[in-house]
């Protein structure tokens, strides 16, 4: 027997950098979060957790996070749809259309925020046009009209944050052979069965990904919030950064940015466990 | 054309229309706001057409503390993030697209986990460990943090290009010849280079967009949005808006650029 | 001398645990052009990339002109390739395309240019020596892959199912054009394909395999004529080969209700069960009955504009016959038949390997006669 050339596993050189990038600054900056959010000088100890849960500003912060994600994703999804089937029309300029309701990918939230703030500022754009229409002013961001803010909030997320949803499902549309859609016409499928016997249940896939990913990222949602109403719609991101950067302490920011990866990894988990179950079933 | 269907067809385009102006208003706007004079935005009710375009909003923007050390942060941060991920990212992503090995999936999956990370969780804990190692307010720290967000996405995107180099023009470059790295500068390589630098436009647009974490690593350095954010309460409101169109333009270009791309990187490879 | 030697070469693939090749040895004598030929999954494919180096062998060698080459990587083979995908470089255009291997091994300017025009008048691409892979059509990127594998001189030329994405009348064309330009360059060549008429059209010599192994090697018309097993024979040639059961009864082949004399051969036999092959050009057919001809029924008349393809039921079997473009057939219409007897082959029904050969010619002979 001849001797082989040895086997240089080239896959594990190649990768390795990876790895240790990602171990460096994923799984080892997560084992230290834990130990700044449960131990203090003298050891383990719970006491920033309590101090988090203590914070006036937790559970408002808790609360408005939440009520984000169930008022703006729905809301969210069936704009993107919407989006998507009119693209599938093939309007006039579809190409336009298309580069124009895109461009958000690619703008922060930050700059979300501050686009949104000359709309919704005392004096900004959406009271001037109000004003030349002879209506009086809203406050929209002031902190005693939680309601407005909050409204705010959600259409700058609306407008920023709807593109990723649409990419995903206009995709996903691509993906899915006309001759289906077709097949059903043919057979006196009418618009709207064709929509929820063909193209929704083909087009899940894409939605189901769309919707994990637009949860975790829509619990991070924090500088559109801070720019456009500061601290006085406090979402739990916000507290962290208040945390960290205004009060100084990393202990608490800690505990409390843990809590959102809890929930994240809970919204995903949950995600495919449900869509799963479904999958089962049908 | 029966006239129910002209009348679908005009609905259709109406629909369309009144999306673009949700979408594309509010960048009219911020753009208005950041080039009238500071005197047109004290007024009330604003203009909504530019009767009087002036840079002056601009210029005392670029000109206020640390805004043009947050742009060369920005860039520098930026760069140094593209130059980082791709060096780590493009072989892994080579190795995904070329090799089964053991472990391949736990390493895709763990990929498409670590997207799922929030940033604020890495970010506190990475500061902690930055200030132990002297690396705190640096661009070098903001920078690995997003080499570190970018990578995951980076090796993705280079796996779904190299897939789309076949094999076998690979194995007749070695057949006639060429080594195993002559083969890949060759011939993959070449075809490779724009699905690459679409890869690299979006290390440097995640770069170029992330607060939270460009924040939280230093006190200095800041980069632009750090920058923009850490001033945000203590700033007039034209400052905001002048910030706001920075932040924005570049994202009309690249979103520009990468027209071609998008459906394939945000809509099938990374999802 | 370039001859190449194939010895006990073994691949198992990681997946699936079953041996892509199971201890195959063949050799291809200098200048030879052997095809290797069989259903996808035989292993003819993982076999040319052992040959070529693209792929590491469990255990076996391979040696190109004596020498042994199992532990060199491909580049330093001194063989070249044409792929089944083309593989041509869509970012270079035909000229550097064709030259690539002339460029590796740094081959001055003014021989490559006149190397590189040779080949591409040789395959007609002379005036697309200066477009893109993605101006040309299929048929003109196959000559690309084509020239650039002749174009460096290699000792050995390997084929990975060259023809198979070139639509049916170009594929024919081109297969001819094949056939003249290896011959022209002499060079020795091993040509993957899992069609069969391609098989016997061009190779001097073909292998057929089958899970891993070559059942049966020789020239063309042996193999086509004396099929080493069942397998083989119904494989090789279109239609495939007839087989039948019959029954070895005092000196006669009994077959149904109907009798032919049996050859010699089968004298041991006596009293067992004999399968025989017979191909469809090898039975004579005729309107009237006549003693020795065998009566059966027509079910389906295909005529391919040369011949009639009849499809006729016989007892229990069914026999595809070609019969003259004339013969006047129908549908369920009663038809004689007599099988030419030299032409008639014998396997045994449990192994299904070839009995004997009544004239000893190549190939593998029936390794039992007793039953």
């Amino acid at each position: 027997m001849p001797r082989r050339r040895a086997r240089i596993p080239a896959a594990v050189l190649l990768i390795a950098p990876s790895l240790v990038v990602m171990t460096a600054l994923f799984a080892w900056p997560l084992v230290v979060g834990v130990g700044q959010a449960f131990s203090g000088p003298d050891g383990p100890t719970l006491a920033y957790a309590r101090r988090m849960l203590d914070d006036p500003y937790f559970w408002p912060a808790v609360r408005n996070t939440a009520l984000l994600i169930v008022v703006l994703i729905p809301v969210q999804f069936a704009f993107a749809l919407t989006m998507a089937l009119l693209l599938r029309e093939r309007p006039r300029f579809a190409g336009f259309h298309f580069y124009v309701w895109v461009i958000p990918l690619a703008i922060s939230d930050l700059a979300a925020g501050l686009v949104w703030l000359s709309v919704f500022a005392d004096r900004g754009y959406l009271n001037s046009v109000l004003d030349h229409l002879g209506v009086d002013g809203v406050a929209w961001l002031s902190y005693q009209n939680t309601a407005t803010m909050f409204l705010a909030v959600v259409v700058a997320e609306l407008w920023r944050s709807t593109s990723l949803v649409l990419v995903i499902v206009v995709a996903g549309l691509q993906g899915i052979p006309k001759d289906y859609d077709e097949a059903a016409a043919v057979f006196g499928a009418t618009y709207r069965q064709r929509l929820r016997h063909v193209v929704l249940p083909q087009l899940r896939p894409s939605l189901q990904v769309a919707l994990i990913l637009r949860t975790i990222l829509a619990l991070e949602t924090f500088a559109v919030a801070q720019a456009l109403t500061g601290r006085s719609l406090p979402l739990l991101v916000g507290e962290t950064y208040q945390w960290y950067n205004v009060l100084q302490n990393p202990n608490v920011a800690t505990a409390i940015a843990l809590v959102v990866l809890a929930v994240s990894m809970l919204a995903a988990a949950g995600y495919l466990r449900l869509l799963r179950d479904r999958t089962v079933t049908q | 054309m029966s006239a129910r269907r002209r009348w679908e067809r005009a609905a259709i385009q109406a629909a369309c229309v009144a999306i673009t102006l949700f979408m594309g208003v509010p960048l009219y706007l911020i753009a208005l706001a950041a080039l009238s004079s500071r005197d047109s935005l004290n007024q009330f009710p604003l203009p909504l057409l530019p009767t009087d375009p002036s840079t002056e909003t601009m210029s005392t923007f670029l000109q206020s503390t640390g805004v043009t050390g947050g742009f060369i942060n920005s860039l520098t941060v930026g760069l140094g993030t593209v130059v980082l991920a791709l060096l780590v990212g493009v072989p892994a992503g080579y190795a995904v697209a070329r090799y089964a090995f053991r472990g391949k999936d736990t390493y895709q999956l763990i990929l498409l986990l670590t997207r799922a990370l929030p940033i604020v969780v890495l970010s506190v804990p990475l500061a902690r460990i930055f200030l132990d190692t002297g690396l705190y307010d640096t661009t070098y720290a903001v920078m690995l943090l997003h080499t570190a967000l970018a990578l995951p996405t980076t090796v993705l995107i280079t796996a779904a290009i190299f897939v789309g180099v076949s094999h076998e023009q690979e194995e007749a470059a070695m057949i006639f010849g060429a080594s195993p790295l002559q083969a890949f500068l060759r011939v993959v390589a070449p075809q490779a280079l724009p699905g690459i630098a679409a890869a690299a436009m979006f290390a440097f647009m995640l770069s170029w967009n992330e607060v939270l974490g460009a924040t939280v690593l230093t006190l200095n350095q800041r980069t632009l949005p750090a920058q923009v954010l850490t001033t945000l309460a203590d700033s007039p409101l034209a400052y905001r808006f002048a910030g706001g169109l920075a932040l924005v333009l570049p994202a009309l270009v690249f979103i520009a650029v990468m027209r071609r791309y998008l459906l394939n990187m945000w809509g099938t490879t990374l999802r | 001398m370039s001859a190449v030697t194939v010895h006990n070469l073994v691949k198992t693939y990681a997946s699936g645990g079953k041996r892509a090749t199971d201890d195959v040895s063949l050799e291809v004598a200098d200048g030879e052009f052997l095809v290797l030929v069989g259903p996808s999954g035989c292993g003819k494919t993982t076999l040319l990339r052992m040959v070529a180096g693209l792929e590491t062998p469990d255990s076996g060698t391979v040696s190109i002109g004596g020498r042994d080459v199992t532990d060199l990587p491909a580049r330093q083979r001194g063989l070249s390739m044409v792929f089944q995908s083309y593989a041509i470089f869509p970012h270079m255009k035909v000229r550097q395309n064709i030259g690539f291997g002339l460029m590796m091994r740094k081959v001055p300017k003014e021989e490559f240019d006149r190397r590189v025009k040779r080949a591409a008048e040789l395959l007609q691409l002379g005036e697309f020596l200066d477009r893109y892979p993605a101006q040309l059509s299929g048929g003109q990127r196959q000559r690309v892959a084509v020239a650039r594998a002749i174009v460096v001189d290699a000792a050995v030329l390997l084929m990975d199912e060259p023809l198979s994405n070139l639509d049916a009348l170009l594929r024919l064309q081109f297969r001819a054009e094949l056939k003249r330009i290896v011959s022209q360059i002499g060079t020795t060549t091993l040509y993957v394909t899992h069609d069969q008429a391609e098989a016997m059209s061009l190779g001097d010599r073909v292998a057929v395999m089958r899970d891993g192994k070559v059942a049966q090697i020789g020239a063309p018309l042996e193999v086509y004529d004396r099929p080493a097993d069942r397998f083989v024979g119904g494989f090789l040639g279109s239609p495939p080969m007839n087989f039948l059961t019959a029954t070895v009864r005092d000196g006669s082949l009994v077959i149904g209700d109907v009798s032919l004399p049996a050859p010699d051969l089968l004298s041991t036999w006596e009293g067992h069960e004999v399968v025989v092959g017979v191909r469809a050009e090898n039975i004579q057919v005729s309107e009237e009955p006549a003693p020795g001809w065998v009566p059966a029924q027509v079910e389906v008349v295909e005529p391919t504009g040369a011949a009639l393809l009849l499809t006729a039921r016989l007892g229990e079997a069914q026999l595809k016959i070609q019969a003259p473009a004339t013969f006047p057939a129908g549908p369920d219409q009663q038809v004689h038949l007599r099988p030419a007897p030299k032409a008639l082959r014998f396997y045994d029904p449990s192994t299904g390997l070839a009995l004997a050969v009544d004239q000893g010619l190549g190939g593998r002979v029936g390794r039992r006669v007793t039953p």
